[in-house]
């Protein structure tokens, strides 16, 4: 296909400023990418991130992500203080939170929690948000090949063990 | 290719094409969508860890793929636009990017209702719905700017330099939950591997997500009809589809 010439150059300036402008962002992104992550990983704030090891300090604010290390939640019945582990592939950092958790949170649960460390492997979290994948399926199912058993979300006993909701 | 084409770059020509084509698409869009959500909202077993509240997926992933898809195609009618300079490619701007900005507020806003109960948050920056964010204002952005000036082609041509430059942000969504940690899990459906879940669900999802498809279809051929007729107003065809003047007609 013969092009004119004139539309050439506005072919060769549009595709100029795309890939100019796409470098740009790449660079500037390549850039922040340790920024740009939410949460540090257990193993992150134990070994320390990036290449320059970078650890958090104590007193600094951040997020935490993992997951929420079977047997470690520990609930004080009288308030609403609960305390318990997280981990990823190894090390374990410990959460103390009070207030009312998610209602996907649970033991095995992907959870990201934010607040501020006040020793090098504990944090005081202002916040916990659950996670969850995207494995949806139905209860029997899941039972199935996971060995999990249903807890309705709405219905069951998970806000008493947490203390109540609404 | 251009000799077969030719006939379509007159407006008159799509003008009917589209009224043709957007019965068909609007019927299929209230069909399909009508049975894969009553199919997904009533019939679709709950999940083992969610509930119910996961049916919002059904309306969630399919606004969510199209406000990116649709995106894509805003740059392409840009890029057309701008090499070629059909004016046609300049109009469909018009058509393509509401409808778009529409899909993605849904997405966004069925996102934090969604987000609450299961994560226990509305809000959260990570990169994911950062970027979806940044999303709706590059929609917003095209239109601003298509709408700016008076003369019709300025604005189009530097809505349409936004809208290409702004693709970049397309492959950062599809990506961010990979390359960084984010709150928002990983994608539901890929192209090349079995999804993650149970085919009593994945089945209406699919069956939303063709009739979300005929939805944005219908929208833009809709969209596009109308902005055919407000660019020519004023031309001898315009009066004859009407039967009167046109003036008096359609800008009101």
């Amino acid at each position: 296909m013969a092009m004119n010439p004139r539309r050439k150059k506005r072919l060769t300036w549009t595709l100029g400023l795309i890939a100019g402008v796409a470098v740009a962002f790449s660079v500037i992104l390549y850039a922040l990418s340790q920024n740009i992550d939410l949460f540090y990983t257990p193993s992150e704030v134990i070994e320390g991130k990036g290449k320059d090891a970078v650890k958090p300090e104590v007193g600094q604010r951040l997020r935490i992500g993992g997951m929420v290390v079977e047997d470690s939640v520990r609930r004080n019945p009288e308030t609403l203080e609960v305390e318990f582990r997280v981990t990823d592939i190894g090390p374990e950092v410990k959460i103390l939170y009070t207030g009312i958790l998610p209602d996907l949170f649970r033991e095995g649960q992907g959870i990201v929690a934010q607040g501020v460390m006040i020793e090098p492997t504990v944090m005081q979290a202002t916040e916990v948000l659950a996670k969850h994948d995207e494995e949806y399926m139905p209860p029997e199912l899941a039972e199935q090949m996971k060995g999990i058993k249903h807890v309705n979300p709405n219905t069951s006993g998970a806000y008493d063990e947490q203390g109540g909701d609404q | 290719m251009w000799r077969w084409l030719h006939p379509y770059a007159k407006p008159e020509t799509v003008y009917h094409l589209l009224g043709r084509w957007l019965p068909w698409a609007t019927a299929g869009a209230v069909l399909i969508l009508g049975i894969g959500l009553v199919w997904g909202l009533l019939f679709a077993p709950a999940d083992y860890q969610q509930g119910d509240s996961y049916r919002i997926i059904f309306i969630h992933v399919p606004s969510a793929m199209f406000s990116m898809s649709i995106y894509v195609s805003l740059a392409i009618a840009a890029f057309i636009g701008r090499v070629w300079q059909l004016k046609m490619a300049d109009w469909a701007l018009a058509a393509i990017a509401p409808v778009g900005a529409v899909f993605t507020f849904i997405a966004l806003f069925t996102g934090a209702v969604w987000g609450k109960p299961m994560w226990g948050t509305w809000w959260e920056w990570d990169a994911r719905l950062t970027s979806q964010l940044i999303l709706l204002f590059l929609y917003i952005g095209v239109l601003a700017l298509y709408y700016a000036f008076s003369d019709n082609r300025t604005g189009a041509k530097a809505a349409g330099i936004l809208a290409m430059v702004g693709v970049i942000n397309i492959p950062i969504i599809r990506y961010s939950v990979e390359w960084w940690n984010t709150l928002h899990q990983g994608a539901t459906l890929t192209v090349f591997e079995r999804p993650p879940m149970a085919n009593s669900m994945l089945f209406p999802l699919l069956t939303c997500i063709l009739g979300f498809a005929f939805l944005a279809a219908a929208l833009i051929m809709q969209r596009m009809r109308t902005e055919i007729l407000r660019q020519e107003l004023r031309r001898p065809w315009v009066k004859q589809v009407f039967g009167r003047p046109a003036a008096t007609g359609e800008r009101s």
